[in-house]
């Protein structure tokens, strides 16, 4: 890959097209028949938009923009972690996404096993995991999370004649049923959702219609730029205004109403949904993928016996009790509502796996200066 | 300093070598404790500035020492030999002492390193020295078993006079903070060298002996040029945070204002690294009056070297401590490096 031609490709941050975006949500929000307006996110790259690009701070006063469970390492539940603990202490190689390494488990994380002489490799991509399978005799285990976006790697790699030696442990996560969670919500007073404008590339716009029809409720699909998500927000606005909820595509330019109709082809031939629960949400109905019985064989629960019970006799730190993942993944409270951001919470020493992961609302708060309120602070002070 | 009120652990890990908040509190907490106090009229350890300084008549010795571990030793845009000489003349001059009288070197070798190697470090550690106007005076020589360091260590101190100190804890709102060249660029010349994406870039290392850079600006600005300081490890934002923390200013930076390589932003933009925390070798972020600071930006942009010279930003009383980044699209703090971002960059 040459640089220069990346660059070429960062397009869509003209802040001179941005000014006047912010322009039209301020009117918009002014236009609603009440304030605040509250819409949710659920895509991890949303929260790096907004806060690399400090967008929060020019947000209107009365719109507030939620981080809803947009984060796959986050939702990924403790008894999903432990299975990968206990393969990993029982002499399995676990190869995994680096992000998946710190996450808690009940009483450890495959980083602790590692630290303990357990056999994990981080990997960047499946075909990573692959290739290690590919290169050694032993039993290859690929710890797998992520959304559809990423489960449809994962189901590619399944149907092309793998190596024997590996085997995945699915922890794959569909975004679309724990929007239906979050909508039912007693405490959320969501208006309207912004949808992740990669999992729609596969998905289409069309998987939201049945959402929209049963709970009212608008979605808006955008990209990831900063005016994507400006212009994603206004189009929001303008449906939520219009009382008219329906689908709505900010991010044609990848997006179609039918989606990577191959994509979602495989997704569905090796994974079949089932329920879970998500971490500190809820149980999803539909919420999980796991493999079919017909790729049984690469399925590493079916392969292994996972003993887990011997990480079950612990009691938790002080820390985690106090630690607001849960809330912040539902949209009731944000990273500035809890006592342990940046505190005794650090991306150093994480207590949630918000603050574990890249994509975590915490720790993209951290990584992008904390508390970002800063609508009050003016030049010319001298 | 409140900041950094945390204790630090009982290990020493990689992330008090990144030039941020958990360095400076080990500084605190162990190499500062008891030692380094040179006077009321004099900068000591306790300061954490670039450099010491202790008064002698009329001028102030300034001394400076840097050690330098940076891997590969060979990268695109220099050497190790070429950063070591470089880092601690700009130290000095960040001190206000732009004539390197001499400087040190200290090696330390491991066990099967290469002749040809080590001979081609010391032809460019020979060459930087003769294009700073310096030289090294004296030096140590030690040899290690074979894995007991990586390759090779080198420490290098300098020495030189100055008239006028130049601190890094000088600002008041108001004044304007420039920046005198392109940020990033040496950090992510190596990251690029390292990372496993095998990018394919025509990125190099910015490192070079800024202090006639820095002289040209002195001479205009005067008085006027109230902070000084080198952006290296943890990059300008670290740099401006601790002149921001000990001037106890808050500094609001016109992110598009910041001079950026085209290929340094696509490559941070691939890896995952901001520019602004990424090291620099031949640079240096000034706080100036605002009365000065355009008098002092044609000189600099007048030097080969700060031809990209520009004014980034501007002081204010809000905010004491913090970067506040104008992104053009709104507003964010900017953080500092944490963590092992980068190891063994310098």
């Amino acid at each position: 890959m040459n640089a220069s031609d990346a660059f070429a490709q960062l397009k869509f941050r003209d802040p001179e097209r941005a000014r006047g975006l912010r322009d039209a949500l301020d009117r918009l929000v002014q236009h609603a028949d009440h304030a605040p307006v509250s819409v949710m996110h659920v895509c991890g790259s949303h929260e790096q938009a907004i806060a690399k690009f400090g967008l929060r701070a020019a947000f209107p006063e009365d719109l507030q923009v939620i981080m809803g469970p947009g984060c796959p390492v986050c939702v990924t539940d403790v008894p999903e972690v432990d299975e990968a603990v206990a393969l990993a202490k029982q002499g399995v190689r676990i190869a995994t996404y680096g992000d998946m390494l710190r996450v808690p488990g009940t009483s450890q994380s495959l980083a602790d096993a590692k630290a303990e002489g357990a056999n994990v490799d981080i990997v960047y991509s499946v075909t990573q995991a692959v290739e290690l399978a590919r290169e050694n005799d032993e039993e290859i285990v690929f710890f797998a999370s992520g959304f559809e976006t990423t489960a449809v790697a994962t189901a590619a790699v399944l149907v092309d004649d793998p190596p024997d030696n590996l085997s995945v442990l699915s922890a794959h996560k569909y975004i679309p049923p724990v929007m239906e969670i979050v909508a039912e919500m007693p405490e959320t007073k969501i208006e309207g959702f912004l949808a992740a404008g990669h999992a729609a590339t596969i998905t289409g716009s069309g998987v939201f219609e049945k959402f929209v029809e049963r709970h009212r409720l608008p979605v808006v699909i955008a990209g990831f730029e900063p005016l994507d998500v400006l212009a994603g927000l206004a189009k929001l606005l303008e449906v939520i205004n219009s009382g008219e909820p329906r689908v709505e595509n900010a991010f044609p330019r990848c997006v179609t109403r039918e989606g990577n109709v191959h994509a979602q082809k495989l997704l569905w031939r090796v994974f079949r949904p089932t329920g879970g629960r998500w971490r500190g949400i809820a149980h999803v109905p539909n919420g999980n993928l796991r493999l079919r019985d017909e790729f049984a064989q690469y399925d590493t629960r079916k392969r292994f016996t996972i003993d887990a019970s011997a990480l079950w006799d612990y009691a938790p730190p002080k820390l985690v009790e106090r630690c607001q993942c849960g809330d912040i993944m539902a949209g009731i409270s944000s990273p500035a509502g809890c006592q342990l951001f940046g505190k005794e919470c650090t991306p150093d020493k994480p207590v949630g796996a918000c603050m574990v992961s890249a994509e975590g609302t915490c720790r993209i708060w951290h990584q992008y200066g904390g508390r970002p309120d800063l609508r009050s602070v003016k030049r010319g002070a001298a | 300093m409140t900041r950094n009120a945390r204790l630090i652990d009982e290990r020493i890990t990689l992330k008090y070598g990144t030039g941020g908040g958990a360095m400076r509190a080990l500084i605190e907490q162990v190499f500062a404790k008891g030692l380094g106090d040179v006077g009321e009229d004099g900068i000591g350890l306790a300061a954490m500035d670039d450099g010491a300084a202790i008064r002698i008549g009329d001028q102030y010795l300034v001394i400076a020492t840097d050690s330098h571990v940076v891997q590969p030793i060979e990268f695109p845009g220099g050497d190790i030999g070429r950063l070591a000489v470089s880092g601690t003349v700009n130290d000095l001059a960040m001190m206000g002492a732009t004539e390197p009288l001499a400087l040190t070197c200290a090696a330390i070798i491991e066990d099967g390193f290469s002749r040809d190697v080590l001979m081609r470090i010391w032809e460019s550690i020979r060459a930087t020295c003769e294009e700073a106007g310096t030289t090294i005076v004296t030096g140590d020589t030690k040899v290690m078993g074979h894995g007991e360091l990586d390759g090779l260590v080198l420490n290098t101190t300098g020495v030189g006079l100055t008239k006028r100190l130049v601190s890094d804890a000088g600002l008041r709102p108001g004044d304007k903070i420039l920046v005198t060249g392109t940020m990033g660029d040496h950090g992510l010349a190596i990251m690029a060298t390292r990372n496993e994406l095998a990018l394919e870039t025509t990125l190099e290392s910015d490192v070079a002996p800024v202090h006639t850079l820095v002289r040209r600006a002195l001479d205009v600005g005067g008085e006027g040029v109230v902070a000084l300081k080198d952006p290296t490890r943890g990059g300008l934002s670290s740099a401006l945070h601790e002149m921001a923390e000990k001037s106890d200013v808050g500094i609001i930076v016109d992110e598009t204002a910041v001079p950026l390589r085209d290929e340094v932003r696509a490559v941070g933009e691939l890896l995952g690294i901001d520019p602004l925390v990424s090291a620099n070798e031949g640079k240096a972020v000034f706080g100036l009056r605002p009365d000065c600071a355009d008098g002092v930006l044609d000189a600099i942009r007048s030097h080969p070297l700060g031809r990209n010279a520009a004014i980034v930003g501007e002081c204010v009383a809000e905010r004491p401590g913090f970067i506040v980044l104008d992104t053009g699209f709104g507003s964010r703090l900017l953080a500092e490096a944490e963590g092992e971002l980068l190891p063994r960059i310098c």
